[in-house]
């Protein structure tokens, strides 16, 4: 990036600059005094960081074609022109629990604060595909999030709110097609064509295996209906983004910032090669596939993994899969800050993790945000809680300054270099994957899973021997009394859906509902696109776990390989 | 006491965050304790059932979905039902505090919370196991 001459005589200063600083530190040493206060100083994911970084680290960074404008491709500095000077990012908040009533007065509470988009969190059973009244639901009804089993609930989830102005991100993964059917047949209820929604379904199977663990169906059968629906969404749902390649939850399990950016985009060239195998074109569908990001407490190492991650994705589209259209080769991301860095100790101090953490997904270029609430290592978040992480982003938005220009630390000689450095690393991640046989080979052989609990135990380990500092965890302890006021779920929830259910069982029409299930199972056995006939099967009121049961089936289920 | 301890690692219920349970399984491990791990989306009664076949001395659940007060006393009372329950049961996870009481009442042994070192489960393990 500079001209030869003028990095002689950085490189000159900075031999300078060394020779003096070898020489304070000897005559440290002469006193017994140490010049630095620890041995070696590394990044949240255990990188080396030198003392000074100069032009020097990034005199090799070409910046037409590595750095380049941001709208543009390699996108490295971001996907928009303009990024928040023309708006800023959404703010989504990722709510749901107990019943649809709770939650949908819960959505309408976010959105009379200022909210922007929702984010629907479902509880396990519905992520799973079981109804509430089977035996595996035991406990677990209504505790991590919304209980929806069928059409029914979904049209209460969403009572009141438009659809055609709101958009709605919703986690889920093995069932995304069902809950997506319920989602379009609601919207028809309101009066809203499929083609006017717009949102999120997460459907991001291969980081269930290897991270998350709410798997239903084997690989293959489940790739080809994440591939069903990237193309019954491109003729159907147009702005309808089909899938969000999720490294938030690798990074949770405790993978490194550069594995979270390498195993999230092996798992996204999983997706391009399973549908241009099923036949789709490459430029009909890759437009529509987001990404959902950690934010993590080391910020300039953050900021760099986002700003990473766009220029990998760039290169993979255009170069390994020959995409013409430059939205294909753009990288849009959601990002969640790391629930895992909260600690349940001195709960406040997680309101600044998350300041920070937000800075760092604003800096690094994000479509949307969620923060955490403070309360989360300890339960699910109180209404207050939800309010000041929240009014954090707000305050980043409105107040901070780092949205009024793009990309701000572009052409930090850390950043710069740190961002090389997590794009190389991430690189060589993809190589070895792709010489395993590709993302699904990989989790097949536990590779992706043993990886990530290596960097997990070798953090703990960290924490554990006071290496790794966490304020108020382990340095700058207090003696707490225990939190109050933490949000609880009514325990009867499981019994309400029950009954709830069996009330829509005997009014709806026990013959549609049959033939529905019928033409489904007859569908999955063959190879036809399976949308159709599962968003049939919904408007009827089946129920997701008749829907899924049938699937089940047909497909059999996931047995994971165990990796310790 | 020649022989190793052993410990049955567990994931009760639908809860895919495995991320502590194998960090414990591990530390465990490198205790010098005899370790298995069942893997995810364990029925109380498949747990009990794993509990029996390996002939382990502790059961160690970890819960983050919020459904530990159905679950855990679940596998004490199967435990108990089979004549198993000379098992030391203990349990981690996102677990409020306002719950460990009667968690304790159940016949949990020790419930863990987030923050705390592998270390206190380990000794915990090692001063009330029953062997």
């Amino acid at each position: 990036m500079y001209d030869k001459e003028k990095l002689a005589q950085i490189n000159q200063g900075l031999t300078e600059y060394e020779k003096n600083w070898e020489k304070s530190k000897e005559k440290l040493a002469a006193k017994g005094k140490r010049a630095e206060r620890k041995e070696s100083f590394v990044t949240g994911s255990g990188f080396p960081v030198k003392q000074l970084y100069t032009p020097l680290d990034i005199a090799d960074i070409d910046y037409t074609t590595e750095i380049g404008f941001p709208g543009q491709y390699p996108f490295t500095r971001g996907v928009q022109p303009n990024m928040y000077r023309g708006r800023f990012w959404t703010m989504r908040q990722y709510a749901g629990f107990s019943t649809a009533e709770e939650s949908n007065a819960r959505y309408k509470y976010l959105l009379e604060q200022g909210q922007t988009g929702l984010s629907v969190a479902f509880d396990l059973p519905t992520q799973i595909g079981y109804d509430s009244d089977h035996p595996m639901s035991e406990g677990e009804v209504g505790k991590v999030g919304v209980a929806i089993d069928s059409l029914a609930d979904m049209e209460i989830l969403f009572n009141g709110i438009p659809l055609d102005k709101v958009s709605t991100s919703m986690t889920i993964n093995a069932p995304a097609s069902v809950l997506l059917a319920f989602y379009i047949a609601v919207a028809e209820k309101q009066g809203v064509s499929p083609d006017k929604l717009t949102g999120t379904i997460q459907n991001d199977i291969l980081k269930e295996y290897a991270a998350r663990g709410t798997y239903i169906f084997p690989p293959t059968p489940s790739m080809r209906l994440i591939t069903d629906i990237f193309e019954y969404c491109s003729q159907n749902v147009p702005g309808w983004n089909t899938i969000s390649i999720s490294g938030y939850h690798i990074r949770e399990a405790g993978s490194t910032a550069s594995q979270e950016v390498a195993f999230t985009l092996a798992d996204g060239i999983a997706y391009v090669d399973a549908a241009i195998k099923a036949g789709l074109d490459v430029d009909t569908f890759a437009g529509r596939l987001s990404f959902f990001f950690n934010a993590h407490n080391d910020l300039l190492e953050e900021v760099a993994k986002f700003r990473a991650a766009r220029r990998i994705w760039a290169k993979v589209m255009k170069e390994r899969f020959g995409a013409k259209k430059e939205r294909s080769m753009m990288l849009r991301f959601h990002t969640q800050t790391g629930g895992s860095t909260l600690t349940a100790q001195q709960p406040d101090n997680n309101i600044v993790r998350v300041a920070i953490q937000t800075l760092a997904a604003v800096m690094g270029g994000t479509q949307s945000l969620h923060t955490n609430s403070k309360d989360e290592a300890l339960a699910l978040p109180t209404e207050d809680s939800v309010r000041i992480a929240l009014r954090t982003q707000q305050i980043v938005a409105y107040e901070s300054g780092v949205a009024e220009t793009v990309d701000p630390l572009a052409g930090s000689y850390y950043v710069e270099a740190l961002t090389k450095r997590i794009e190389d690393e991430a690189w060589a991640y993809i190589k070895k994957i792709d010489e395993l046989g590709g993302a699904v080979k990989a989790i097949e052989q536990g590779y992706i899973q043993k990886e990530i609990q290596d960097a997990a135990y070798e953090y703990q380990k960290e924490v554990e021997s006071g290496k790794r500092v966490v304020v108020g965890m382990n340095k700058f302890q207090i003696k707490e009394a225990p939190p109050e006021g933490l949000l609880k779920v009514d325990p009867t929830v499981g019994d309400l859906q029950a009954k709830k259910i069996a009330d829509m069982k005997a009014k709806r029409d026990g013959n549609a509902v049959q033939t529905a299930l019928d033409e489904l199972r007859e569908a999955a056995k063959g190879d036809t696109n399976l949308m159709p006939v599962i968003l049939k099967a919904a408007k009827v009121y089946c129920t997701e776990g008749e829907i899924c049961g049938v699937l089940r089936e047909v497909f059999g289920e996931y047995t994971p390989i165990q990796v310790l | 006491m020649a022989d190793k301890i052993r410990v049955l690692v567990a994931k009760p219920g639908l809860d895919g965050h495995d991320r502590g349970a194998k960090v414990i399984a591990r530390a465990f491990r490198d205790a010098g304790f005899e370790v298995i791990y069942t893997g995810l989306r364990q029925t109380p009664e498949q747990i009990v059932a794993a509990a029996i076949q390996e002939d382990v001395d502790v059961v160690a659940m970890s819960l983050l979905s919020g459904a530990h007060g159905t679950l855990m006393p679940k596998v004490v009372k199967l435990l108990k039902e089979k004549g198993a329950d000379d098992k030391l049961v203990i349990g981690g996870g996102v677990i409020p505090d306002d719950d460990i009481p009667a968690l304790k009442e159940a016949g949990v042994a020790e419930v863990f919370t987030p923050g705390t070192p592998t270390s206190v489960p380990i000794e915990f393990i090692k001063t009330h196991v029953k062997k």
